[in-house]
């Protein structure tokens, strides 16, 4: 599903974020990736977001080079990724409800599916009651259900969750953790990074471990080196450039 | 589908302004004073533009016939001044006229009316006051009454004397402040415009860089340009909209009260007048450069976020 293959960032002021990274990460699985800051966790979502763009190497999304898409493609590319990132990040002036009609809107959905689905959505992360409520008027907590739910209100097919429990005190991390678990159950591919090894025990799941930009350790090597394989764009909806 | 698109565009921007209401607010009273600024520029125009125009309704000449010219030749030398196209007026002023005129002008002068009555008689001519469409015109209209002078009708001179060369230097002079003073007020006016520009160009700016983590936001969860930038052009054209109105509004009452000062001054333009006559006129240039302004501004100043 995602490969990166032999990744580099280097930076104009020649120190590296990332050197000669190379992951396979297959459809449904739950990846943890750990790390001292600065090991370049951050670094390597932002290259799977395109966020950034590598020194080296190439990230491909179902076999595609995502830093080659076109603007439009690039679009379509985002919104079959959900993003959960540890501040939140949700829009100040919109509601619960606005910010996951929001994502709901970039998709080019309709009135009639976001008046469905939104409160649905936010009623599976227990939200149901705080449709209405501004961010500020929420929890940390409640603000990261209100990112979770707008990162799977379009069903992506990944998610990144970016420390997503950095901010929360030991029971909203539970269930954040806990509701990503049953995201990943369902089929959704999700990775994500953690300081909190109490985290990582509980999942139970594939971690990678980044050190000095290098992947220092991999739970599932079989995995560590893949290969792009075929060139076969049937199954994806993208196009090349 | 485009339809929805523009609905929801133009609502999330009626709400981001309404919702983000210190950073619309802060917008607009800038936008308004540099509106003002555009506006004053526009008054100070009509008030230079009505002070040159009385000052050079004040510029003529005086054509003075020999005594004793037939109406006849007067009336054919005003034919021929009214059929050309430097003069805007020629008014003739008789004998009888000019007498009464001087007496007039002179009653509380005992010593010279004592004078005149000693001579007996009207020891005035007829005269022609001309007025030329430009002070710089002047000089041609002299010209033609020069020539005139030696060939009139009879054989005989009708004119005994212009008093051009009398006034030529104070309408050179007023030429030469008048070209000026229009250079200098382009000049001060396209700087001040420029300088206005700039203004609500950073103002707009700034407003849109408090929003720029949202746009990156925007962007990750798949936004296209045109849906990320319309409710900040709307907002934009919206600043524009509400700040020309409210510049419109404040100039009421300052007009009103700044008016007759205006008029009383010498530059022969009430400003409240002017504004009334002219609001069709102001309120296309103050709001309709707003809202473009607002526009464009907003569509630039998003465009540096974009790029995620």
């Amino acid at each position: 599903m995602l490969h990166l293959d032999k990744v580099s960032k280097k930076y104009k002021d020649k120190s590296i974020a990332l050197d000669n990274v190379s992951i396979l990460i297959r459809p449904k699985e739950f990846v943890s990736i750990v790390g001292h800051s600065g090991a370049g966790k951050t670094t390597l979502l932002k290259m799977i977001l395109a966020e950034e763009s590598p020194s080296e190497g190439a990230v491909y999304y179902e076999k595609i080079n995502i830093h080659g898409l076109k603007k439009k493609q690039m679009n379509d590319y985002r919104r079959r990724i959900g993003t959960v990132f540890q501040d939140f990040r949700l829009l100040p002036d919109k509601t619960a409800y606005e910010n996951v009609a929001f994502a709901m809107e970039a998709a080019g959905r309709t009135d009639e599916e976001i008046a469905s689905d939104v409160p649905h959505v936010l009623e599976l992360v227990d939200l149901g009651k705080k449709l209405h409520n501004f961010p500020h008027e929420l929890s940390g907590g409640e603000k990261q259900r209100v990112a979770i739910a707008r990162a799977i209100v379009n069903q992506p097919d990944l998610i990144i969750a970016d420390e997503p429990t950095g901010n929360l005190d030991p029971v909203n991390t539970y269930d954040i953790i806990q509701i990503l678990k049953k995201i990943n159950d369902l089929g959704t591919t999700i990775i994500l990074t953690t300081h909190n090894n109490g985290i990582i025990e509980h999942l139970d799941k594939r971690v990678i471990t980044m050190q000095g930009g290098k992947v220092a350790h991999d739970t599932h090597p079989e995995a560590h080196v893949g290969s792009t394989g075929g060139k076969s764009y049937e199954s994806s909806n993208l196009t090349r450039k | 589908m485009l339809w929805t698109k523009i609905k929801r565009t133009l609502r999330a921007g009626f709400v981001s302004f309404w919702r983000n209401g210190y950073v619309s607010l802060a917008s607009v009273l800038v936008m308004t004073v540099t509106l003002s600024v555009i506006a004053s520029i526009i008054f100070v125009g009509a008030l230079f533009d009505s002070t040159l125009t009385s000052i050079k309704d004040k510029v003529d000449i005086n054509v003075y016939f020999v005594k004793d010219t037939s109406e006849e030749d007067i009336a054919a030398l005003r034919k021929s001044l009214v059929s050309m196209p430097q003069v805007s007026d020629v008014e003739y002023i008789s004998a009888e006229k000019a007498l009464v005129d001087f007496r007039e002008r002179h009653q509380d002068d005992e010593l010279t009316l004592q004078a005149l009555n000693e001579l007996g008689g009207n020891p005035l001519g007829a005269s022609f006051n001309i007025k030329a469409k430009d002070p710089s015109q002047y000089e041609t209209i002299v010209k033609f009454l020069t020539d005139k002078k030696d060939s009139n009708a009879a054989g005989e001179s009708i004119i005994d004397r212009v008093n051009y060369s009398r006034n030529k230097q104070a309408i050179e002079a007023l030429n030469r402040i008048i070209a000026a003073s229009n250079r200098l007020g382009l000049i001060v006016a396209i700087f001040f415009m420029i300088v206005s520009v700039l203004i609500t160009f950073n103002t707009i700016r700034l407003a849109i860089y408090i929003f720029r983590e949202e746009i990156s936001v925007m962007r990750l969860v798949g936004a296209s340009e045109m849906y990320i930038r319309g409710p900040f052009v709307t907002v934009g054209i919206m600043y524009g909209a509400v700040s020309g109105i409210l510049t419109l509004l404040l100039l009421y009452p300052i007009t009103y009260w700044i008016g007759p000062i205006t008029e009383d001054i010498g530059t022969g333009l009430n400003l409240f007048s002017y504004y009334l006559s002219h609001f069709g006129y102001l309120f296309l240039i103050i709001v309709g450069s707003a809202v473009v302004l607002g526009a464009i501004s907003s569509y630039l100043a998003v465009r540096k976020y974009l790029k995620v």
